[in-house]
């Protein structure tokens, strides 16, 4: 709220309790699993000061399970999908953008379909379509029914409508044909929302979960989410010392990234919403 | 560049988007359609064609309808408690609050981790007798409760851990309305009189109006789209009190691998999700009229 209407006084220090009493509960179950993670089993549940550190739970949990190759799993997957993305969605949003022809109308409604009926919910019908191709426990399908992403070709097609039209004409003139063109006027200057998209979409498939649970099924083609679920489900019992060594692990580097460059996480997160 | 080149430039850029699209998007949809007047092939039996009778099966199935009022319930136990605390949020770390860096980051974070090492987490968390809720309870003297195993309970508390997950995220949306409106309109309600409640209620929420059916719909299609935690959490359990119906299609998809039924119930979903997206054009469009 603005300055005329900011808080005084008493409302003033209440909210301030509100905000940060929600403040503390919103981290209460992360610092809880990192207490339980680098303390001994013993601890896990006694809240002493004096509790020993230990990296015992990490050095188990990555010996327990193949996390090295869910994890070069997970950067695969990211890295593929985004790339494919980034091609796709720049080619499509160029002809949505600054193309005319019959049936842009309607194939742009049919590009907006997907941006209700994600692929999240067609998972029966997306199986057996993977299944026919022969692609069913590769990286590759897991991927694949998010690469022409809607959400994308939206973004970036309101981003090139407001490229200057005498930029794109003055390079014409200069005798580039449509694709130098986009490669040399619109892409540059749709530089922060690509960057908005790209780690909008790096985090979207790092923690995707219901999809590659149900396509993959060995080690192999595993990303760590599943790799964390299977890992958690079967084979530790409850020994929640190391499950939740595990899930912190797995979480790590995508925490890492967040919290070195939050602001742009926040700031992609925003463009990225605001249509 | 002549019209005809205009055309094929168009046509040949959109290409690859669209087969993809196509494949995954449109043909499933589709496919579904038909796939639910089919039945499952069994062996040596093929599918054929059984007209309403996977339907039928739907409106006599007690566990679909349970899956489909769990959804309705946790749809109106998630969204508004989500938005009116993502509104707060975003409220309090627009203003002079102290530390409003760490709480913005404290209230963003659980946004960026994968909601199923959250359900961990939280798993933990509710964990019976040991778990840091049980604690805190019983240091305040209360009983002990089977959170999660208990049914009446487990769906609040899966409800509890989606608006945890899902608040901190809409809060930026509202975060980013909130800083671009003008300091003028607050200082001109102030000249006149107006108290900061009436400002909100008069001038600041209707114009974050927008922002609001924003991230209503996303809200909404997460309701139906997200269900991660219950596969971590709870397996639809117990007694069927945390089943979702996206759960329900994943269970007999591919515990039960009765596709032909998945598909029955799928449609209900895309039923659900078109209603949105007509509702979502009606109310637009209703906007444009207004002004």
């Amino acid at each position: 709220m603005s300055q005329v209407y900011a808080a005084r006084g008493a409302t003033h220090a209440l909210e301030t309790a509100g905000a940060w009493l929600l403040g503390a509960f919103w981290v209460l179950p992360l610092v809880y699993a990192f207490w339980t993670a680098f303390h001994p089993g013993e601890f896990s549940t006694r809240f002493v000061l004096t509790a020993p550190l230990t990296l015992d739970n990490f050095v188990k949990a990555w010996a327990a399970a193949p996390f090295a190759r869910y994890f070069v799993n997970t950067v695969m997957l990211v890295t593929m999908t985004l790339a494919v993305q980034l091609v796709l969605v720049t080619l499509a949003a160029y002809a949505f953008a600054r193309f005319e022809f019959p049936g842009r109308n309607v194939l742009f409604a049919l590009v907006l379909v997907q941006l209700m009926i994600m692929p999240d919910v067609l998972i029966v019908e997306n199986y057996r379509t993977m299944a026919a191709l022969g692609l069913k426990d590769t990286i590759v399908a897991i991927g694949l029914p998010y690469m022409a992403s809607a959400f994308g070709i939206f973004l970036l097609r309101q981003t090139f409508k407001t490229v200057p039209r005498e930029l794109d004409e003055a390079a014409r003139v200069e005798g580039c044909t449509p694709l130098q063109v986009l490669w040399k006027v619109y892409v540059p200057l749709a530089r922060p929302v690509y960057l908005a998209y790209a780690l909008v979409s790096v985090s979207y498939h790092w923690n995707n979960f219901l999809w590659p649970l149900i396509i993959t099924n060995s080690v192999e083609s595993r990303p760590l989410t599943v790799g964390l679920q299977v890992f958690s489900a079967t084979d530790q019992g409850i020994d929640w010392s190391i499950i939740t060594a595990a899930t912190l692990l797995t979480t790590a580097p995508l925490l890492v990234a967040f919290l070195l460059f939050q602001r742009q996480f926040v700031q992609s997160f925003m463009r990225a919403g605001i249509r | 560049m002549t019209r005809s080149a205009q055309w094929l430039y168009g046509w040949l850029l959109l290409l690859p988007a669209m087969v993809l699209l196509a494949l995954f998007t449109h043909y499933p949809a589709l496919a579904t359609l038909w796939h639910s007047f089919l039945s499952t092939p069994k062996g040596a039996r093929p599918a054929k064609f059984v007209g309403l009778d996977n339907y039928r099966q739907l409106t006599e199935d007690p566990i679909f309808w349970q899956a489909l009022s769990n959804n309705l319930w946790f749809a109106i136990g998630t969204i508004p408690a989500s938005i009116a605390l993502a509104l707060l949020m975003a409220a309090w770390v627009n203003g002079r609050i102290a530390g409003r860096g760490l709480l913005r980051l404290a209230y963003f974070t659980p946004t960026i981790l994968p909601m199923i090492a959250v359900a961990n987490i939280w798993l933990f968390f509710y964990t019976p007798e040991y778990g840091l809720l049980e604690q805190i309870l019983k240091s305040l003297g209360a009983g002990s409760h089977n959170w999660l195993g208990s049914k009446s309970t487990a769906l609040a508390c899966i409800m509890v851990v989606t608006v945890w997950k899902e608040a901190g995220f809409f809060m930026i949306f509202y975060l980013a309305a909130l800083q671009s409106m003008s300091p003028n309109l607050a200082e001109a309600a102030a000249i006149e009189g107006a108290s900061r409640w009436y400002f909100f209620r008069r001038v600041t929420f209707p114009l974050l109006m927008p922002t609001t059916l924003f991230v209503l719909v996303n809200a909404v299609i997460n309701a139906f789209r997200l269900v991660d935690h219950i596969v971590v959490m709870t397996r639809g359990g117990p007694d069927n009190a945390t089943a979702l119906l996206l759960y329900y299609i994943y269970e007999i998809g591919f515990r039960f691998w009765d596709s032909a039924y998945a598909a029955a119930l799928t449609m209900v979903l895309l039923a659900i999700l078109g209603l949105v997206a007509l509702a979502q054009f009606w109310f637009l469009e209703r906007r444009v009229h207004y002004q």
